[in-house]
């Protein structure tokens, strides 16, 4: 059901800047969406073609760009994708890691005509 | 011709400007809120009833309930001596968001309260990403739900303030590694303040209620 507020707000973005932009029609949406972010494409994908009847978005293009979680070591500096059951380095096994990317989540930009 | 727009804006913006908005609302009343989230069956419900009588006659305190449908939440914090306790019916959404605390506080005389509970809906996930507006956000963990959760659910634990760790009374009869959890708990939220507790016998529950009152008074 988180997806159904999610769409919702892209589309609300997107009509937003499309009319700023003076534009007449949306081709495409490009989002840029980390792997912590916890959203299913499909049901996006669903809920747009839903919402988007009846506005200058009918018809336009989703594209996810997917971002893997990233953690650091801060003793080595190493970084890894996490792995689901431990959080240690697999470099130098320290406990000391910092999740430095997978939270991303925005409307990057939008293709219009 | 196609022309590409840049936007570079976060989804949630949106609610994220009404979580302000109440933020605003809540502050010029001089009311502290928190936020709990736990999966169904940590314990908030009955975190909220132990917690209520130890604060009576020092806070006045209101309470607004998340659920998908009933007011069995609710019901229970007005037993339990809440001045004012409203029940918000997400209507089968798996969260609050920014706009249903808005309408609960609307409903609130916000100058007769110094602290507001907020229930989030019982989930791992979703609440984590919806900003209410609230000053702490408070995840209780238990320990039937195992010692992988903070692994599994690592959105959860980064974002609070605050992490109960919730019927420490059964880690007799379960698997619980707590230097597991802990280790996972420090990797996404370094240093965050930890309550372990039992709202069923009252162990450990001063210290939690401690907690709230300093916030409270702005002590944190």
């Amino acid at each position: 059901m988180h997806e159904l507020a999610v769409t919702q707000s892209i589309l609300d973005i997107s009509l937003r800047h499309a009319k700023e932009a003076g534009a007449k029609q949306i081709t495409a949406i490009n989002l840029v969406i980390g792997e912590f972010a916890s959203i299913v494409d499909d049901s996006v994908r669903f809920y747009w073609e839903l919402f988007t009847v009846g506005t200058i978005a009918h018809g336009s293009q989703l594209n996810f760009e997917r971002i893997p979680g990233e953690m650091t070591c801060t003793s080595c500096k190493f970084s890894f994708h996490p792995a689901s059951a431990d959080f240690s380095c697999p470099n130098c096994k320290s406990e000391f890691v910092q999740i430095t990317k997978g939270d991303e989540f925005r409307v990057d930009s939008i293709d219009v005509e | 011709m196609t022309i590409r727009v840049p936007i570079v804006e976060n989804i949630l913006n949106a609610n994220d400007r009404l979580a302000e908005e109440n933020r605003a609302r809540l502050e010029s009343a001089g009311v502290f809120s928190i936020n709990i989230m736990a999966s169904p069956g940590a314990g908030k419900t009955s975190l909220i009833e132990q917690t209520l009588p130890r604060l009576k006659n020092k806070l006045r305190v209101a309470v607004v309930d998340g659920d998908i449908a009933t007011s069995i939440d609710a019901d229970r914090a007005a037993q339990a001596g809440a001045q004012a306790a409203i029940q918000v019916n997400t209507g089968g959404d798996c969260h609050l968001d920014a706009v249903m605390l808005r309408g609960a506080l609307e409903q609130l005389d916000l100058a007769e309260f110094d602290l507001l509970i907020v229930e989030n809906v019982g989930n791992l996930v979703c609440p984590a990403s919806f900003k209410l507006g609230t000053h702490k956000s408070v995840l209780i963990a238990s320990i039937p739900e195992g010692d992988d959760k903070p692994y599994k659910y690592p959105g959860m634990y980064r974002g609070v303030d605050a992490l109960v760790v919730n019927k420490i009374d059964l880690l007799p009869y379960v698997p619980f590694k707590m230097d597991y959890f802990e280790r996972g708990v420090e990797v996404l939220n370094p240093g965050v303040v930890t309550f372990p507790l039992s709202a069923k016998t009252g162990e450990g529950i001063d210290a939690w209620i401690d907690w709230l009152i300093k916030n409270v008074n702005g002590n944190s």
